[in-house]
């Protein structure tokens, strides 16, 4: 039996002694570079799949197209870190700027979450994917930008612990989200949206911040992967990027965070071991873009709700939620039952 | 003191007539029945006054205020709740979820309070835990509380069904066909159960319905739809005798 | 004058390949009410058949007549599309046919990027840009200062006709009647003998063979990629949305309109301009009237 004070702090606890690690680590040597980056790739993952995962696990929706988001975030962000802010307080202010883009990227989630009162499925779906290419198209005509060459001269602000900690500060607003009056709304749309309505849920003001919140995440994960990569150009927020995603998410399971942290980590292990393996083999390297593609086919034939769906470990849980806690709810109400019942 | 006041109500689907001039007065505490056979446009009429389509004219005034032009969840703020002809539940979530989503709209908590779990957010969360447990205890489902929906027997759905449109605390509740598919002792218990519920909550109940029993057992009056046009209106007996009826709606059963 | 003239028929050119595309979305949308994503890739696919077929004939029989060759590839390209496209469905989308309507759309989108992703890591095609042999002796012709090429010809024509005869076995046939009725109700139409899994191959096979039209035509005028499914395709999808997906006549206007909209772009605007129009369009479309231009709206039911 677990200390009752190690079952209410044990994650904290465990979470705030692995911070440190995530600043000796890289920074004696004890992982490598190439380890690092993939750990940040895992964590950047992480955060864009629980972004996904709300639209199209959660709510039901259909987005293809959050690497517009993505790309809004990315360019906000580093156009903040490279022209706006001055030079020394870059490190400083890389949370602002982060915040920033994931701002401007909700905005654009209001303008996606208008349309989706009135289409949904397939049409919205074609909505999401017309911004994600208008999204790209305006940043190739914007010269000041780079257009279709890029923009470059961020410093690598991403480093392993700003990943980490973004990690964990979204997984809690994402929990938080889920397991709240909205986070219920949301489901309820998934299951049945006219119904939703007909028990009093208003579910435009549902779509609108669960768009906003996603797109904002997206913006942020966008913020990340800019600071990372140093450059960033148009053609890195495509259909392709939108689809990796997508198979993020179907991966893992719909409508779970750790579903979303697993689908992740397993996809970029596995698109980073797959790199090795051509390597070796001699096969060109493009044949990885074809593992996604063909991972979503076979997820959609094979496992369409992935390895968490609709389930979630109770850690990820608010304690009031988890299934401990609702039996002893239940519990109290039988006994007072039963009391009463033998009383009277 | 009139509750629900329709006048005039008429809906067309494209060139189809569904519902046409219906007029309904609703007092406080009644208990109404609209019979009539299928694609008589009887659930038009409860998608009509809960929004779910806008009336191409007439008019619906629920305590005194207009409802046309309102969105579902506004009109079920204003008091009204509804069940469906076929179940309706959040299949794939908990019975107890189920409860809570009704309580949306009271939910006194922003999305700020939400996302970063204020003292608002703990203490309204505890409340509509307790108050959606009490209300499964209510209908003796509390022991179900974390069954999935779609796992229930057919009756329970049908219980947790109006569970959830009581817990949005209503003061009218439309009930479509809630018997249907139910064998004779579950009808018997529905009809103590409306009964009951109608008491227990002061609630004012239009129903719609097929199986005759229900509908003569339990409604103060009766309306007659078909083809959506009102073609009788009355008490049980009066209903039970009337001429058109038996030849519109009755005629088989009668002769049977 | 002339240059309008002249830019009038370079859209009728190009729209006449975004309708021939658009019509394989519309079509099987208008059976099934899916989008089939993969369709743009698919056209790619048939764009390549068409050149190694080409190539390979014209490397073992030179000097045969045009026509022979011309028809010969664009015979095989149709067939070997058709297959594709037949394989895809039986083997990616029929599975999924009473599994929610979007878990199809997005192996749809799995297949679309599969293609491409595995033309351009398979080395007989790769990612640089190709073309067809000359299949048609090119021959331009000065009208007044409009210049009219033999291949602006039969692009026009062969579109036409072919747009033409699927009209025709739409709206006279028994398979076209088959087809209609699928797409108005998909639970009755198969207890009156009608064989649904046959009718929606065909219409995949038939949406397919007449893209590989279009991808013939297409690679007769332009260079051929792997990326230009993506390209093409999403204008000629925004094409059938436009017209209004799910009806034929829609798809075909809906190309024609896209044609001057690419085409006519570059004369108000810079040229990379033309995909924000074309999405923006799309997006204004989908808010406001969602069943395009000729389509109608279907009633929702609770």
């Amino acid at each position: 039996m677990m200390h009752p004070v190690l079952k209410r702090w044990g994650l904290p606890l465990i979470l705030i002694l692995i911070f440190p690690l995530t600043i000796v680590l890289p920074a004696t040597g004890l992982i490598n570079p190439y380890i690092d980056l993939v750990l940040k790739y895992i964590g950047i993952n992480i955060i864009l799949t629980i972004s996904l995962n709300l639209v199209n696990g959660y709510m039901g929706e259909f987005s293809v197209g959050h690497a517009g988001f993505m790309a809004i975030g990315a360019y906000v962000s580093s156009l903040l870190t490279v022209l706006v802010f001055p030079d020394q307080a870059g490190p400083f202010l890389f949370p602002v700027a982060l915040l920033a883009g994931g701002a401007i990227a909700g905005l654009a989630g209001l303008g996606i979450a208008i349309p989706s009162f009135r289409t949904r499925g397939d049409y919205l779906a074609i909505v999401t994917l017309a911004f994600n290419m208008i999204i790209k198209s305006v940043l190739e005509n914007l010269d000041i930008i780079g257009g279709p060459r890029g923009f470059l001269g961020m410093d690598k602000l991403t480093t392993l612990w700003w990943v980490y900690l973004w990690v964990i500060a979204v997984v809690f607003l994402a929990r938080n989200f889920v397991f709240s009056n909205f986070g219920r709304g949301v489901l309820s749309i998934r299951e049945d949206e006219i119904a939703s309505g007909l028990v009093g849920v208003n579910t435009r003001q549902v779509k609108v911040l669960t768009f906003v919140f996603s797109a904002f995440l997206a913006g942020i994960a966008g913020g990340l992967f800019a600071h990372e990569l140093q450059f960033i150009n148009p053609r890195s927020f495509t259909i392709l990027k939108s689809t990796e995603m997508l198979v993020m998410v179907y991966l893992g399971g719909i409508g779970s965070l750790g579903g979303s942290i697993l689908g992740a980590t397993v996809f970029t292990l596995i698109l980073e071991g797959l790199r090795t393996v051509l390597q070796q083999l001699g096969i060109s390297q493009e044949w990885r873009l074809v593992v996604a593609p063909l991972m979503l086919i076979l997820l959609m034939l094979f496992r369409p709700r992935g390895i968490m769906g609709l389930r979630e470990f109770p850690f990820l849980m608010p304690r009031s939620e988890r299934p401990e806690a609702l039996l002893e709810h239940k519990r109290r109400f039988i006994a007072a039952q039963a009391e009463k019942g033998g009383g009277s | 003191m009139t509750l629900l006041h329709i006048e005039r109500l008429t809906h067309f689907f494209g060139g189809l007539r569904a519902v046409y001039d219906f007029n309904l007065e609703l007092q406080s505490g009644e208990l109404v029945a609209i019979i009539g056979p299928n694609g008589a446009g009887k659930t038009t009429i409860f998608n009509l006054i809960t929004g779910v389509y806008r009336p191409t004219e007439g008019r619906i005034v629920f305590k005194g205020k207009d409802l046309i032009g309102l969105s579902p969840h506004q009109i079920v703020q204003s008091g009204i709740a509804r069940t469906f002809q076929t179940i309706r539940l959040f299949k794939e979530l908990s019975v107890l979820d189920n409860v809570r989503i009704a309580h949306y709209a009271r939910a006194g908590y922003s999305p700020w309070d939400a996302l970063f779990r204020l003292f608002r957010f703990t203490a309204e969360e505890d409340r509509i835990r307790q108050e959606a447990l009490e209300l499964l205890n209510i209908f003796k489902m509390v022991h179900l509380a974390d069954t999935i929906a779609k796992n229930l027997p057919y009756g329970q759905q049908r219980r947790l069904e109006i569970a959830r449109a009581l817990a949005t605390h209503p003061d009218l509740l439309l009930l479509d066909e809630p018997a249907a598919g139910m064998n004779p002792a579950e009808v018997e218990q529905l009809m103590e159960t409306i009964l009951w519920i109608r008491r227990e909550f002061h609630l004012t109940i239009l129903l719609i319905e097929h199986q005759m029993r229900v509908v003569m057992g339990i409604a103060e009056r009766i309306k007659v739809l078909d083809f959506g046009q009102t073609i009788a209106e009355g008490t049980p007996l009066e209903i039970q005798n009337h001429p058109r009826v038996i030849e519109a709606y009755l005629g088989e059963e009668a002769i049977l | 004058m002339q240059f309008y003239i002249q830019q009038i028929l370079n859209a009728l050119q190009v729209g006449s390949v975004y309708a021939l595309i658009a019509l394989g979305y519309t079509m099987v949308y208008g059976i099934l009410t899916m989008i089939n994503f993969a369709h743009g890739d698919i056209f790619m696919v048939s764009t390549y058949l068409a050149f190694f077929t080409s190539t390979l004939l014209l490397s073992i029989a030179a000097g045969l007549p045009p026509l022979f060759t011309f028809v010969f590839t664009l015979l095989t390209a149709m067939f070997g599309t058709a297959l594709l496209a037949v394989l895809i469905e039986r083997l990616a989308y029929k599975p999924l046919r009473t599994a929610p309507r979007i878990s199809a759309v997005i192996t749809a989108l799995g297949v679309g990027l599969f293609l491409e992703n595995f033309m351009v890591a398979f080395k007989p095609v790769g990612p640089a840009p190709r073309f067809l042999p000359p299949l048609i002796p090119q021959i331009n012709y000065d009208l007044g200062g409009v210049t009219v090429s033999t291949i602006q010809i039969v692009i026009i024509l062969v579109s036409g006709l072919v747009m033409f005869l699927l009209d025709t076995i739409v709206r006279r046939t028994m398979v076209g009647m088959a087809m209609r009725a699928i797409s108005w109700d998909k639970f009755t139409v198969p207890l009156m003998g009608v064989p649904v899994d046959r009718i929606i191959s065909l219409t995949f096979a038939l949406g397919a063979s007449i893209a590989a039209v279009g991808g013939t035509l297409y690679g007769m005028a332009y260079t051929i990629d792997p990326y230009m499914g993506i390209r093409i395709g999403w204008w000629a999808f925004i094409s059938a949305v436009v017209g209004g997906i799910g009806n034929i006549r829609g798809a075909m206007l809906g190309g024609f309109i896209l044609g001057f909209v690419e085409i006519f772009t570059p004369v108000f605007l810079p040229s990379t301009y033309r995909d924000f129009i074309a999405f923006s369009l799309l997006l204004l479309l989908l808010i406001f009237r969602p069943t395009g231009i000729l389509g109608r709206p279907a009633p929702q039911k609770v």
